[in-house]
């Protein structure tokens, strides 16, 4: 055969082959699939929140409902209603059941970590939600607190550190050995101690986020530093109480309110009453996402427990009245 | 306010002759409480600047206005000889109800009206258990209280924090606001420590509450309806309650109902029995509640603006708390005379 004649015969053979492959075009199995479903079946995630009621654990419920139910694998709350000695019994009882994973919201830095440590002993993945101890279990997913602290004290600096006199700023903490009001307290720490046009005239803890302690502690600064420039808060749902408190006192203009929070609903609510100035959210819908992916890694993951750790900070979105549209916020009902 | 407060403390003064007359001087720590209010605020008033202030006293009293108020509802229950631990679920979830269904458009009345008769319902709850079911009021209340918080959470609500709806606006100035430069919310304490002055020292009623805590058996051997005063205390008490819950929701613009969970019914306690109103029952009135509450009030006040932090706050209201229980004890030593069955 000569050139012309062998390459005639290849592309007829070419041909020839394509067109049985395209009669045979057949469905493949995806070689992951099955072993993917077949190993979430009957596996158990329970998720033990510091209070159900709240946007920020509503929304994450919500999230992390939604992916059980559509891979198959069980779900459940156990609400400790805001009662530490009453989430330590649950998570000991879980101790005990065996679920495969326990997504825990801490209170404190404290309370917990024991338990959590036996729990991975015990061969239970345990993930830490947006509250976490000082101990650290296989994943943890939340805002990186201290830098919360350090935008919002930047924000401060910025509106305070213009005029002669050092700009007078109030401290609003959460209960002192939760993560949110010791971390954040370091942030601020960072950006203002070494700042010599800012002054924290007072560090106060607002109980259990209690929005009308907030708004009587911001009453009594007020009164006493009537020239106060900034109030670093600590929550968003804490801070309405702040903000009706510098509404009162005709002292929405002057001072500077700033907060933080999941960025639901009540985050553009407050930035469009001019409730707060400045708000930094730890999105709950990321945080959800991510969550469900430690979830998943967990889920499949043969080692031993807490033989590999994963930190994921979320990226925080920071709003502004100038940034504000109601787009950006997110409802029960907008989670996906 | 002032003039008020001063016909409470002759009113109060009055009773207290003839009631200690009847129990045997058991009025002393109303003194004492009163030197301890008053050396703390003298010497407040000498060390911090800026503490005696009219504006820092003003709002020293708008602080602990609420508190106040609750404290004037525990009070009819512990001198009729009870306690009532439901009062902050009597104060959240009735005022959340309003709170929601208002903001669902069904109209201010009809929204404060659904909210003061679930307040009702719970003060009728408590008080037939204790009257007629003969459950000790620690016990019920303790129970009536978990149980009405945990209805709010299942499903009454949308949200553990209920915002302040723009249809409430209209009313919103009993927790905003002032007139003459006094906040709303002090006056309400006023008109409510008027009200209650009023009502027990001056009523027949108010009189049936004393007897019935001060001893229940003559009380029932004299003809009193004993039953049915104890459920108008649980009643009363709810619905102070409530009006309290909508200054509070008023004032920060919103009502946690995590309150609940907190620790806010140890303070009313401490205002009730720091001012002197013995656990006992038949003791105190009107002018205890606010000798304690604004000892309390100024207490916590100097430390804010000491800018002392959470824990030791707590620890100093601990140690006053003690102080007061302690003095009461060495002036007034108990023996099987003067202790009352029921004694806690």
């Amino acid at each position: 055969m000569n050139m012309l004649s062998k390459l005639a015969c290849g592309i007829a053979m070419a041909v020839a082959a394509s067109v049985t492959a395209a009669s045979a075009q057949s469905s493949m199995d995806d070689p992951l699939r099955d072993g993917y479903y077949e190993n979430l079946k009957g596996k158990k995630v329970v998720f033990v929140p510091v209070f159900m009621g709240l946007d920020l654990t509503e929304g994450w419920s919500k999230i992390m409902a939604r992916q059980a139910d559509e891979l198959g694998y069980s779900y459940e709350v156990r609400n400790s209603n805001f009662n530490t000695a009453a989430g330590a019994q649950t998570i000991t009882s879980l101790i005990s059941e065996k679920p495969d994973v326990i997504v825990v919201q801490n209170p404190d830095v404290q309370s917990y970590a024991r338990l959590l440590q036996q729990a991975e002993k015990a061969g239970i993945h345990v993930i830490q939600l947006n509250m976490k101890t000082n101990y650290q279990t296989t994943g943890f997913v939340g805002a990186d607190v201290e830098l919360i602290g350090e935008k919002q004290a930047h924000a401060a600096v910025e509106k305070c550190s213009t005029g002669e006199q050092p700009g007078k700023v109030l401290v609003l903490a959460g209960p002192p050995t939760s993560p949110f009001s010791a971390y954040m307290l370091k942030g601020y720490e960072n950006v203002l101690n070494d700042n010599p046009k800012v002054q924290i005239v007072s560090v106060q803890s607002t109980g259990d986020y209690e929005s009308s302690k907030a708004k009587s502690i911001a009453q009594v600064v007020l009164q006493q530093h009537p020239d106060l420039c900034a109030i670093l808060g600590v929550w968003d749902n804490t801070d309405v109480g702040t903000a009706a408190a510098l509404q009162e006192a005709g002292k929405t203009d002057q001072v500077l309110l700033t907060t933080s929070g999941g960025g639901g609903e009540l985050a553009c609510k407050g930035l469009r009453e001019g409730l707060w100035q400045y708000y930094v959210s730890y999105d709950v819908p990321g945080q959800g996402r991510d969550l469900n992916a430690l979830i998943m890694a967990a889920l499949q993951d043969t080692n031993e427990v807490g033989s590999t750790k994963t930190v994921l900070y979320t990226p925080l979105v920071t709003y502004t009245p100038e940034t504000l549209g109601d787009e950006r916020c997110w409802t029960l009902d907008t989670l996906r | 306010m002032q003039t008020g407060v001063d016909g409470q403390a002759r009113t109060g003064a009055r009773g207290a002759g003839v009631v200690s007359r009847l129990v045997g001087g058991g009025f002393d720590q109303l003194r004492i409480v009163t030197l301890l209010f008053l050396a703390i605020f003298v010497i407040y008033s000498l060390v911090l600047p800026g503490f005696f202030t009219v504006g820092n006293l003003l709002t020293l009293t708008r602080t602990v206005a609420v508190l106040g108020i609750l404290g004037l509802g525990m009070a009819i229950v512990v001198i009729g000889r009870g306690i009532d631990l439901s009062l902050i679920a009597s104060l959240a979830v009735p005022t959340a109800l309003a709170l929601t269904l208002a903001a669902k458009g069904y109209g201010l009345v009809p929204a404060v009206a659904c909210g003061l008769l679930l307040a009702v319902a719970i003060g009728m709850l408590n008080g037939i258990l204790v009257a007629y079911a003969e459950i000790p009021s620690l016990f019920t209340t303790l129970a009536v209280g978990i149980g009405v918080a945990g209805l709010g959470q299942i499903g009454i609500f949308d949200w553990e924090i209920v915002a302040w709806p723009p249809q409430l606006d209209a009313i919103a100035w009993i927790g905003r606001g002032n007139v003459a430069g006094i906040p709303y919310s002090v006056l309400a304490f006023g008109a409510m420590a008027v009200l209650i002055g009023v009502f027990l020292r001056r009523t027949r009623l108010g009189m049936f509450v004393y007897a019935s805590g001060d001893n229940p058996g003559a009380t029932r051997l004299t003809g009193i309806p004993l039953r049915p005063v104890l459920v108008m205390q649980y009643v009363i008490a709810a619905c102070i309650a409530f009006f309290a819950g909508m200054v509070l929701a008023a004032s920060s613009a919103s009502m946690d109902t995590r309150i609940f969970n907190l620790t806010w019914i140890y303070d009313v306690i401490l205002v009730v029995v720091l001012g002197g109103i013995g656990l006992s029952g038949g003791r105190g009135g009107v002018v205890n509640v606010i000798i304690g509450t604004l000892l309390i009030g100024t207490i916590m006040n100097g430390l804010t603006i000491m800018n002392v932090s959470y824990e030791m706050q707590n620890l100093v209201r601990g140690l006053v708390l003690l102080v007061a229980v302690m003095a009461d004890s060495i002036i007034n030593p108990r023996n099987e005379e003067t202790a009352q069955q029921g004694d806690i």
